[in-house]
């Protein structure tokens, strides 16, 4: 698929992409901030502290789409030793705890004017922490090795096994009474927000989804600039060391 | 088979393991990983006197009666209720038919000694001219009264 799976193709792909991306996150997230914080209505209980739910719904579903990105590209390495998977996955991992601090902090903030607290240990926000210490686990566990190569495997191995968490998180609030309401946005029988409400929230996620993209990409593209970095200084100690033999069999 | 195949297979299976090891530990500690129980729990389960515990549902209307410094209100959720006695600040959103969640002990008569009252809200977000026309028309649901 358009080469994508190697390091030369996806550099390739993100230049074409990346400035698009870029835009259409500043044109959604500009027309989203607008319309969340000046046309959007207050709600009829919360008041105006309903407009932290733009910031905030947007940061939780990025937190959990990161985890997943790095879940399943951890999966593709160890199954298929891909090299540009390893990257996506280191990538991912501190963009995507970024944005679950940012739900976890704007949820605190929510939390105190509307039910009273600023923190509580129900099953939500629960799963939601965990998922924040399960991104520090995997970037400590991938610097906790001399051979990046093992690093990468044995926070690879995490990542999937912390996948389970991901589930768990979205579906807590129907599964167990919490203190967190039930999904609003992905409810089955539709959203359960009014259109003047909906209408933010969308232009909100579209424009943090393609924000996340183009950092991840940025980042995806240094990496892989390390990698070659790497492995130049490491043929430079070879040829290095080689000359030496060599000249020392010649002295 | 080969060693890419294998290594497939072997992730598979232990997403698989893990994921049904969870869901049975989830499975078997369902009734500790709930944030509170609601007044007909109380009737089903023997809670011990002087306990803590976190007691959630509605608060019934007409119900709240104010004492000097304390508040007297009914928690139910629709087939059991609870007297609750709190002193203390009350989140903004509390009132006559919200949700609550409320933490304290069961006193002797039966009577619940909040030291803590939260608030609970539901997943339904509109602006008030909107929730003023529902109540209007007679289509408005109570929390906690949905099919």
């Amino acid at each position: 698929m358009l080469g994508l799976s190697t390091p030369s193709g996806f550099v390739r792909f993100a230049k074409a992409v990346s400035p698009w991306l870029w835009v259409a996150s500043a044109l959604l997230i500009g027309g989203g901030l607008y319309f969340a914080l000046l046309v959007s209505p207050a709600d009829y209980q919360q008041g105006q502290t309903v407009r932290i739910m733009y910031i905030h719904v947007p940061s939780a579903w990025l937190g959990m789409m990161g985890y997943s990105v790095m879940a399943l590209s951890s999966a593709a390495a160890l199954i298929w030793k891909n090299p540009l998977a390893d990257l996506v996955a280191k990538a991912s991992a501190p963009v995507g705890a970024c944005f679950t601090f940012l739900c976890l902090a704007t949820g605190s903030l929510w939390g105190k004017p509307m039910w009273g607290t600023w923190w509580a240990w129900d099953a939500r926000l629960t799963s939601m922490l965990i998922l924040l210490f399960l991104y520090f686990g995997y970037i400590a566990l991938q610097n906790a090795f001399d051979d990046p190569g093992r690093g990468a495997r044995a926070a690879a191995i995490l990542a999937l096994a912390g996948f389970v968490n991901v589930p768990v998180i979205k579906f807590s609030v129907d599964w167990w009474k919490t203190l967190h309401q039930p999904a609003s946005l992905m409810k089955m029988s539709g959203p359960a927000l009014h259109p003047s409400m909906l209408t933010p929230l969308l232009l909100m996620v579209a424009g943090f989804t393609c924000f996340y993209v183009a950092v991840l990409m940025v980042r995806v593209r240094s990496e892989i600039l390390a990698a070659k970095i790497r492995a130049l200084r490491l043929s430079e100690i070879h040829s290095v060391q080689a000359a030496g033999v060599a000249d020392g069999v010649a002295g | 088979m080969t060693r890419k195949q294998r290594r497939l297979y072997f992730v598979v299976l232990g997403m698989l393991a893990l994921g049904a090891a969870t869901a049975l530990v989830l499975t078997a500690m369902k009734d500790t990983l709930v944030y509170f129980y609601t007044p007909s729990d109380l009737k089903t389960r023997h809670v011990a006197e002087g306990r803590r515990l976190r007691i959630g549902g509605l608060v019934e209307q007409g119900s709240v009666v104010r004492q000097g410094d304390e508040v007297h209100f009914v928690v139910t959720d629709l087939q059991a209720t609870l007297p609750v006695v709190y002193r203390g600040v009350l989140p903004d959103l509390f009132r006559e038919g919200q949700g609550v969640v409320t933490e304290g002990k069961l006193d002797g008569q039966g009577t619940f000694r909040a030291s803590e009252v939260l608030a609970k809200h539901d997943e339904n977000y509109m602006p008030k001219e909107v929730a003023d026309a529902i109540k209007k028309s007679g289509q408005w649901q109570e929390e906690g009264k949905k099919p």
